[in-house]
């Protein structure tokens, strides 16, 4: 087997390694900047559904999911649990929302 | 001259603007209570012609044939008995300073059950069962119970007893705060909440007598006239609070604190819509 040989082999093991670590990972992980600054607008858009008397619990779940795989170094995890409570606390603003008006439709009359 | 001319025009021109953008005062969103509560019977003594309107108070075994005759014989040994001895030991034991609940309501506390909650001018906010024995205990230097365990439970089971049979008799009081508070309640009542987008109306007048999951739906009329109540899905006594905040977590939504405003509102119009049924409690459930 010659040098040359020997050499491609290696730079093609190496690609394949490369590649293989790339695929597995996201291109860029999230960082703990960005998973602070999705949990505090999570946490701000449910402290305004408190406002209105309309917390799910299903908001505080994700939250508290988002808070455990930060603290477990798992950002990609926090941030897309931040992003889940804040996408869940905004549905109950806008449930609390609508339904100022919208109750009637079921009264008894 | 002219000037005047045309503030004068303009002035009435903005007043029929809001004259004709304000809605009426007067229509279908005043309150009124009595119509409220003819209508409520109505809806379901029409839903179901078969039932008798005393019955209601008996919830999921007015419902169905089987499970009354199950809760017949459940009733020979019923299982809240229990808490209402404890209740009625409570009830007359003293408080450290020498004084009772007795002391606390008209007719020394028994046979009052139906006349809850009321609506207290002076605070301006309904006043509950539950809320009245704590006040009568912080009052007397006593701790208050939890709203949601065992000994206000066992309490009110006791009241309720004393009271079986008696006509619920809520009053609404000639102030706007009153109609306010009934008005609150009954908002809430028909609000949809929670992941789930349930309002209590969803189980308990759009669904009562079908099941949710295992469970057969009550119908809200006379659904406080069993209460407290023995649920066999929670292996022990209930208070109207704790079925509240039950039911806000059931449907995903994270609980008031018991005797909110909220809760305190939705006793009160519940009860005022089932006036004239008798009480029932303490009750048991499936």
């Amino acid at each position: 087997m010659s040098n040359m040989r020997v050499s491609e082999m290696w730079k093609f093991k190496l690609s394949l390694a490369l590649l293989l670590i790339t695929g597995s990972t996201p291109l860029f992980a999230a960082s703990e900047a960005e998973f602070k600054s999705a949990y505090a607008a999570a946490e701000a858009a449910n402290n305004e559904a408190r406002g209105l008397r309309n917390q799910w619990t299903t908001t505080a779940a994700a939250l508290a999911a988002a808070k455990r795989a930060a603290e477990a170094g798992n950002f990609d995890q926090a941030l897309a649990s931040s992003k889940e409570a804040e996408a869940l606390a905004k549905a109950s603003i806008f449930q609390a929302t609508s339904e100022k008006e919208a109750w009637r439709a079921l009264e008894i009359r | 001259m002219r000037a005047a001319i045309h503030s004068t025009s303009g002035a009435l021109a903005l007043a029929v603007l809001l004259l004709t953008a304000m809605p009426p005062v007067i229509g279908a969103e005043t309150p009124n209570p009595v119509a409220d509560a003819q209508a409520f019977r109505k809806f379901f003594t029409d839903k179901f012609p078969k039932v008798k309107l005393e019955d209601f108070v008996n919830g999921p075994y007015s419902m169905n044939e089987d499970m009354h005759r199950q809760w017949q014989e459940k009733e020979q040994f019923p299982p809240y008995d229990f808490s209402l001895e404890a209740g009625k030991e409570m009830f007359a034991k003293r408080f450290k300073n020498g004084k009772s609940y007795a002391d606390c309501f008209p007719n020394q506390g028994i046979g009052i059950r139906q006349n809850y909650p009321q609506f207290d001018e002076k605070e301006g906010k309904v006043v509950t069962l539950e809320l009245a024995l704590n006040r009568c205990r912080e009052a007397n230097g006593e701790a208050p119970f939890s709203y949601v365990k065992d000994e206000m439970a066992a309490l009110t089971a006791y009241m309720a007893f004393t009271s079986r049979g008696k006509p619920f008799d809520i009053k609404i009081p000639n102030d706007a705060r009153a109609l306010e508070a009934y008005e609150n309640g009954k908002r809430y009542f028909y609000t949809r909440r929670g992941q789930l987008n349930f309002s209590c109306a969803s189980c308990h007048v759009q669904n009562p007598g079908e099941r949710i999951r295992a469970e057969v739906l009550a119908p809200a009329i006379g659904i406080l006239n069993a209460m407290p109540i023995y649920r066999s899905e929670w292996g022990g006594m209930g208070t109207i609070s704790r079925r509240f905040t039950t039911c806000n977590s059931q449907i995903r939504g994270v609980p008031l604190d018991p005797q909110s405003d909220e809760y305190r509102d939705v006793e009160y119009f519940l009860s005022y819509v089932s006036n004239g049924l008798p009480i029932s409690g303490p009750g048991a459930r499936p």
